[in-house]
């Protein structure tokens, strides 16, 4: 298209959502009173005014197609006030004003095939990433895995009987775009890259690579006449950071490239500060199409959570209080030497103390 | 051309059980889809994902893509399998900034649905962990026309590189009690300001807003954006007697002192013989547990702010980083109070974009230049607030340590001047 033709973007950024959210939510902005968590699946907000609220949330394919997209907006609008919003998880909820639209509501979202849930202390919408669908470096699938575990942990995001909320979370890569989870499953690679020297020239910023390393174990390096970048496989960590910025250093394996297990990050600041996940469980393999492996670990350690954990404790709370050790203890995972951490800072997560149960 | 539907074996186990099946959609938009070319290219997806869960491999690599006047927003991608699979060869994904607590009628989600059904491949995800509309699958001309179209009535691409990128915020006071701040006003005074540094991506790296409306952080800004603003409160939290009464009557006395007076991080909470609660709101940590156990009884107080964290983010390169507390309190009331806070952003991005080393977040640079040059470059007084603990290292040089405390004890004087 000539130049003239083309249209300037409206630079109008984050739009105003007063004009999608509900005219009750509208008029009690900022005056929620107080909720209730009536069955799972379902919040139900008061206002000061009296005004009431009824959320039903369900959870999704996330990746939707447009037939699945309208299903959703059909029921909203047969059923609910045409009102919605997606959570942070990517689960939909609707809004309606009375009590009596909540269970045609729910019957129609079920019938469609959707689940209601996801509410207060149930193992939530696992939150997922990309992966084989459309990034450019995913070690694995991402709503392959989510799709496959959702399958099984589907109780408990009916039912709302764990001690306090699950968040589990997903990462094709280390970068872990997927985020902090009270249970995370992440791609951990297990052997430095492979290299295609003969396409480093051309495609990679070489000084880029080299700077990208976390522990400077690549250097630039004449292989075959040609420039191209070598890796001390000795310090490599195998983390995949090279693989971005230069794809001929090939660190996706389809057996060396392995899930690890990581439990116990937590975003609240409720009871104790936010907290990062810690590695429980790696060498797990990356084994499409259902992954049983991983499914395996995580209903482990959600089996050994849900008998052990006091009300309100997240994963973090609960090991903070029945300490490392009884975790592996419980869940049968095997400690090994490389839950020790070596990385910056990994003193502070030495015991220097005789706080030791027997 | 007749269409080619290939095997999907492995994709098809992914057909069974409860949870809803992406694949299934997938399948429909080959099999049902009115359009060809819309069959085409989930038929040649499916192939192409097929092929990698046979593999273990991606085949999707980057580009240059954008629309006419911004430099990102789009995620390009091209197979590397295209050859086998030529009808979905070009895949790029449109990122949509949504509105703050993604609200949508249904009616705007149709008429998102038709546009991308006329342009792309038809699958969206609501959304992406950037917090954008994730519109996957177009042709290089299809990203140009798609955004012509829903630019037209209200929409806007998201950040894609280093760039500042989409800001998400939580319900909030659109449906919450605990909320202490008003995100959607935030979060649009932030990355509205921002906009030439969404569109036109020249930063070192990425650089993330996220606001949550109470300590609760929904939205996880602490520990994964550059820019966290958290909801917060500096009065005494609001007890209403008779609904704690309410609450014991109904729970038991043993439940209160399980479950709300003994977990309380400071311990400032005591259960009276008469079962009503006393909190010494001066060691409060605002932490809200108690809120969150009985919020029909507990509540934020009046005199609402936020708090600013920077420099959170995940692993790559130095390892995961929680944000560090800039701003321990902050108001938000009036239209020079939010003009403040976005004029601190600025003076962080500027700084940022002048100190950090290529690929380099927030938190790295904070990391290798020391938090105190980063509040010199800002501007900002340091204050204990901002630390765990003080240093517990005698290698420094302190010959300016009477210019410091002079520093400390002023200000203590002109803030008790007011």
């Amino acid at each position: 298209m000539a130049l003239e033709n083309m249209r300037p973007p409206i630079e109008s950024g984050c739009p105003d959502g007063f004009q999608y959210m509900h005219p009750v939510m509208r008029k009690n902005f900022g005056q929620w009173k107080y909720h209730e968590h009536p069955r799972p699946g379902v919040l139900l907000h008061v206002a000061h005014s009296g005004d009431e609220i009824w959320t039903v949330k369900a959870g999704t394919q996330r990746i939707l197609d447009v037939f699945t997209l309208r299903k959703l907006t059909e029921i909203g609008d047969k059923y609910a006030d045409g009102y919605v919003r997606f959570t942070i998880r990517s689960n939909i909820e609707y809004m309606v004003t009375k009590e009596d639209q909540v269970q045609p509501l729910i019957d129609a979202l079920e019938g469609a095939g959707f689940i209601v849930g996801g509410t207060a202390n149930s193992v939530a919408m696992m939150s997922h990433t990309q992966g084989w669908l459309h990034c450019d470096i995913p070690g694995t699938d991402a709503s392959g895995v989510v799709k496959a575990m959702m399958d099984e942990l589907i109780d408990e995001f009916r039912n709302c009987d764990m001690p306090n909320r699950v968040h589990i979370t997903t990462s094709c890569c280390q970068i872990n775009c997927g985020g902090q989870g009270d249970i995370a499953i992440n791609v951990q690679h297990t052997k430095p890259p492979r290299i295609a020297h003969d396409l480093v020239a051309n495609v990679c910023e070489r000084p880029s690579v080299v700077a990208r390393c976390p522990v400077a174990a690549i250097r630039p390096a004449m292989v075959n006449g040609k420039p191209s970048l070598e890796v001390d496989e000795k310090k490599c960590i195998c983390c995949g950071a090279c693989f971005p910025p230069c794809p001929p250093m090939q660190i996706n394996d389809p057996e060396n490239t392995k899930l690890a297990i990581w439990v116990g990050g937590n975003h609240s600041n409720a009871r104790s500060k936010p907290t990062f996940q810690k590695l429980v469980a790696a060498g797990v393999p990356n084994n499409p199409p259902r992954w049983p492996e991983a499914t395996a670990i995580v209903k482990q350690i959600l089996k050994a959570y849900k008998e052990d954990a006091k009300d309100w404790e997240r994963i973090n709370d609960w090991i903070e209080r029945i300490g490392w050790p009884r975790f592996f203890e419980k869940t049968g995972l095997p400690f090994t030497k490389y839950h020790i951490d070596n990385w910056r800072g990994a003193r502070a997560s030495l015991n220097a103390s005789t706080h030791i149960r027997f | 051309m007749a269409k080619k539907i290939y095997d999907t074996p492995m994709l098809d186990e992914l057909e069974n059980g409860p949870w809803p099946s992406f694949i299934s959609g997938f399948k429909r938009l080959r099999d049902e889809h009115p359009d060809s070319r819309i069959n085409e290219v989930a038929g040649s997806l499916l192939g192409q994902l097929e092929h990698s869960y046979e593999t273990r491999k991606g085949y999707w690599k980057g580009g240059t893509v954008s629309v006419f006047g911004y430099g990102g927003g789009i995620i390009p991608r091209f197979s590397e399998v295209g050859k086998a699979f030529p009808e979905s060869k070009e895949f790029h994904t449109l990122r949509v900034q949504p509105a703050p607590g993604n609200y949508y009628t249904t009616d705007m989600l149709n008429q998102l649905a038709n546009s991308w059904e006329k342009h792309g491949s038809g699958l969206i995800t609501f959304h992406g962990q950037t917090g954008n509309i994730m519109f996957i699958g177009t042709t290089t001309e299809g990203t140009q026309h798609f955004f012509d179209e829903i630019n037209d009535y209200g929409w806007d691409l998201g950040g894609a590189g280093p760039c500042v990128r989409t800001a998400m915020s939580c319900v909030g006071a659109a449906r919450c009690e605990q909320s202490c701040a008003n995100e959607h006003g935030i979060q649009r005074h932030l990355v509205n300001e921002f906009t030439d540094d969404v569109h036109r991506p020249a930063l070192p790296y990425k650089f993330k807003f996220k606001v949550s409306g109470c300590p609760n952080d929904c939205q996880n800004a602490i520990e994964r954006s550059d820019f966290a603003v958290i909801g917060t409160w500096r009065d005494n939290m609001k007890i209403d007697q008779d609904e704690v009464k309410a609450f014991v009557k109904a729970k038991g006395r043993q439940y209160v002192l399980d479950n709300v007076t003994s977990r309380c991080p400071t311990q400032c909470m005591t259960l009276n013989d008469d079962d009503t609660l006393k909190v010494d709101d001066h060691e409060c940590v605002r932490c809200m547990h108690c809120l969150n156990v009985m919020n029909k009884a507990l509540s934020p107080g009046d005199d609402k702010g936020v708090t600013v964290l920077i420099g959170g983010k995940r692993t790559l390169k130095i390892g995961d980083l929680m944000g560090t507390v800039i701003v321990p309190f902050k108001k938000l009331e009036t239209e020079e109070d939010y003009e403040s806070l976005v004029e601190m952003a600025g003076d962080v991005i500027d700084f940022f974009a002048e100190n950090a080393l290529e690929h380099e977040r927030t938190g790295e640079m904070i990391e290798r230049i020391g938090l105190v040059n980063f509040l010199e470059g800002i501007g900002v007084d340091v204050d204990p607030h901002m630390v765990n603990n003080p240093r517990q290292s005698s290698y420094v040089r302190m010959d300016g340590w009477d210019e410091e405390a002079e520093k400390w004890f002023q200000r203590k004087m002109e803030q008790a001047a007011g």
